[in-house]
């Protein structure tokens, strides 16, 4: 079998083309994908104007907020350009500097404070915008709004707290600080507690009406204690409980490069051992090899291990290649070897029963091609995107090919919080023998003309 | 074979059918060693059919076959080669295959048998359809097999390299090693072949050297006596039949 393999290996190399698309194929996706999961989205430029006095304060509840962390928040999403002037940024909108502008008023930290007081103004913010492009400019208008909408949530958050301080003040009694003095306040559970002790030294006609006050203090005590949470949920009507169930997903780009590896893997061993089997055939020396110097299933094992070792490669290249982008957890290198072996076995069994089913190279490729590119696809539809009916079609045709496992082993392997790898590799194996039992079969008739 | 030295091989009542097609119907005939047999017959006869078979290739349905000592070397049609490596790496590639003690001794002795020593490095898909030839043979020959099989050997050569090619073959037979060749070409059959093995859907139907063949010719087709091999040939198939 070392001899055959030794052929197999001379054979690539004699073949310029095949070769250099070994190597440039993972460079390639390496390439591409290191720079889609390792660049940010391009920032748009925002004209900011901030008319706020430097010295204000924003006050809501007794905290203060240095102003300019409002301009730190903005312009980590977009990018600022600081204009002097409202002209200034109104001119820089209308030439494409930049694609939208926004004015942040003198006023508008005095209208935030203004927000816990009994006279309460509304903030405005002014934001101009240019749509020449509409693209861009939706996505100025998302930010701005996702902004606008963290503001609020944060500012309702303080004056429901500065509620709630209120509010318990009333209840429970104690210091309300106002304009430098400290007004003592009487609370109404200490109210109740008074007028009952009063209550034996009043005339008997007027005990009726004191235990009406009492009992008014006590309701009242009781139902502002309800209100608290009242008005804190007002500041957050919905609050978002998240549970992971089913096991945890992996962060995007070891996703990313998860797919990319068993892209890469998938395609070469495929190509490689399907072309290769074929190849035997279209050098006639199939009956030559199987007329006692190699049995079958020998032959089939040959071109298995000439996919594994060549997409091992491939793979383990690509990887390096993405390390430059995103580091990768090296100390598990001992479970993407057995990713890799495990994944490229099986794929290498499927393009070996691919390779004794079509029999010529070409036709070969083409299979390759049309089974695996749609399989793989289909790999990737994330439930809950489809019908459940048609969901649970992919999910079949996908546990029929070796391209999910293997991506689901890849991706166990890559992410040391990912979920297990012991079922994607027990899955490989057990497609590795079923794919084997095919390609065995499909010999049968593989040199017939 | 008990008590049969000298029969290098034989072939007792050969059938093998395609569906309900008999491709053979109790083909028998044995060679004697150093013989050169040539099977002759036209499209469809069952000669391909009948060398897998004697190359183990193919099972019989029914019948069988017996060779006396050693291997039994098979040359298919087209030269079964690998065409990106060299003649030296796919001859030492079958030897290795075959389990030689010295793989690279053999690869010599074969190179020097097909005087393609001085071509050893040269890309198998570069050399002409001659020499490709010879190459398909000498890996045949590796095996040091007693009998040799060719099936049609002569296809696709200009007469040049049929000549070189024959000269190769009958320098085999002269050491003692039996060929059996099946052939297209009555004339190159008469010409190289000791005996010949006339098929014909299936059916032997002559097994002689090619004077007892013109013999039978100009009994069964006597009009076609006095011409050429080849249409008296054809003649004498009409008259059987065929």
């Amino acid at each position: 079998m070392r001899w055959l393999l030794l052929k197999d290996l001379q054979i690539l190399r004699r073949s310029p083309l095949q070769a250099a698309l070994l190597v440039a194929w993972p460079i390639l996706i390496a390439v591409l994908v290191g720079f889609a999961i390792s660049g940010g989205s391009e920032k748009p430029r925002v004209a900011f104007l901030n008319e706020v006095p430097a010295e204000s304060r924003i006050s809501v509840g007794g905290e203060g907020l240095p102003a300019a962390n409002v301009k730190n928040r903005i312009c980590k999403r977009v990018e600022c350009v600081e204009v002097g002037s409202r002209e200034q940024a109104v001119s820089r909108v209308e030439s494409g500097d930049v694609l939208a502008a926004l004015v942040l008023p003198a006023d508008l930290v005095e209208k935030i404070n203004s927000l816990s007081t009994l006279d309460p103004g509304t903030p405005e913010v002014e934001v101009l915008v240019n749509e020449d492009d509409p693209v861009k400019a939706e996505l100025v208008k998302d930010r701005i709004d996702s902004l606008l909408a963290q503001a609020n949530l944060a500012i309702a958050r303080r004056i429901a707290v500065e509620g709630s301080r209120y509010l318990k003040l009333l209840i429970d009694g104690g210091n309300l600080k106002l304009l430098g003095q400290s007004i003592p306040i009487l609370g109404l559970g200490a109210t109740a507690r008074i007028l009952a002790a009063l209550e034996p030294a009043l005339a008997p006609n007027l005990r009726a009406s004191l235990r009406e006050v009492i009992q008014f203090a006590d309701q009242g005590r009781e139902n502002l204690n309800v209100a608290g949470p009242l008005i804190n949920r007002l500041a957050q009507p919905i609050v978002v409980d998240r549970v992971a169930v089913g096991g945890s997903s992996p962060p995007l780009e070891v996703f990313a490069i998860a797919v990319a590896a068993t892209l890469a893997l998938a395609f070469v061993v495929i190509l490689l051992v399907a072309g290769s089997l074929a190849l035997e055939r279209e050098e006639n020396a199939f009956p030559r090899l199987t007329r006692g110097l190699v049995s079958r299933e020998a032959l089939l094992t040959e071109k298995v291990l000439l996919g594994v070792a060549v997409g091992f490669v491939v793979t383990m290249l690509l990887l390096a290649g993405l390390e430059l982008f995103v580091p990768l957890e090296w100390s598990r290198i001992g479970l993407w070897l057995v990713a890799i072996l495990l994944g490229g076995a099986a794929l290498g069994a499927a393009g070996a029963a691919l390779g004794a089913a079509a029999r010529e190279v070409r036709a070969v490729s083409l299979l390759a091609f049309m089974v695996t590119l749609p399989v793989a696809l289909l790999s990737l539809v994330p439930a809950g995107t489809v019908g459940g009916g048609v969901y649970d079609a992919i999910r079949i045709v996908t546990a029929l090919f070796p391209f999910k496992p293997a991506l689901q082993a890849m991706t166990a392997a890559l992410d040391s919080a990912g979920p297990s790898i012991g079922e994607p590799l027990l899955h490989l194996v057990v497609l590795t023998l079923a794919y084997g039992v095919i390609a065995r079969l499909a010999l049968r008739r593989f040199a017939a003309v | 074979m008990d008590g049969a030295a000298t029969v290098a091989l034989e072939a007792r009542g050969l059938v093998k059918r395609y569906g309900a097609r008999e491709a053979l119907r109790g083909v028998s005939f044995e060679a004697q060693p150093g013989e050169l047999v040539a099977v002759i017959g036209p499209n469809g006869a069952g000669k391909t059919t009948l060398l897998s078979i004697l190359a183990g290739i193919l099972a019989p349905d029914d019948g069988e076959v017996a060779v006396a000592r050693g291997e039994v070397g098979w040359v298919p049609q087209q030269a079964a080669l690998y065409r990106r490596l060299t003649v030296e790496e796919n001859l030492l590639l079958f030897a290795r295959l075959e389990r030689h003690e010295d793989p690279r001794a053999s690869v010599e002795e074969m190179l020097e048998l097909s005087g393609l020593g001085e071509r050893r490095s040269e890309i198998v898909a570069r050399l002409s359809g001659g020499n490709q030839q010879r190459i398909n043979i000498a890996v045949g020959l590796l095996s040091r097999p007693q009998v040799l099989l060719l099936d049609e050997p002569s296809v696709g050569l200009d007469p040049r390299q049929r000549a070189k090619l024959w000269e190769f073959v009958s320098g085999l037979a002269a050491v003692g090693t039996t060929v059996i060749f099946s052939t297209h070409d009555i004339q190159e059959a008469e010409r190289y072949g000791h005996r010949l093995l006339v098929l014909a859907d299936g059916e032997s139907l002559f097994d002689g050297g090619p004077a007892a063949l013109l013999e039978a010719v100009r009994a069964e087709a006597p009009e076609a006596a006095g011409r050429d091999f080849e249409t008296a040939f054809v003649a004498y198939l009409q008259h059987r039949g065929h």
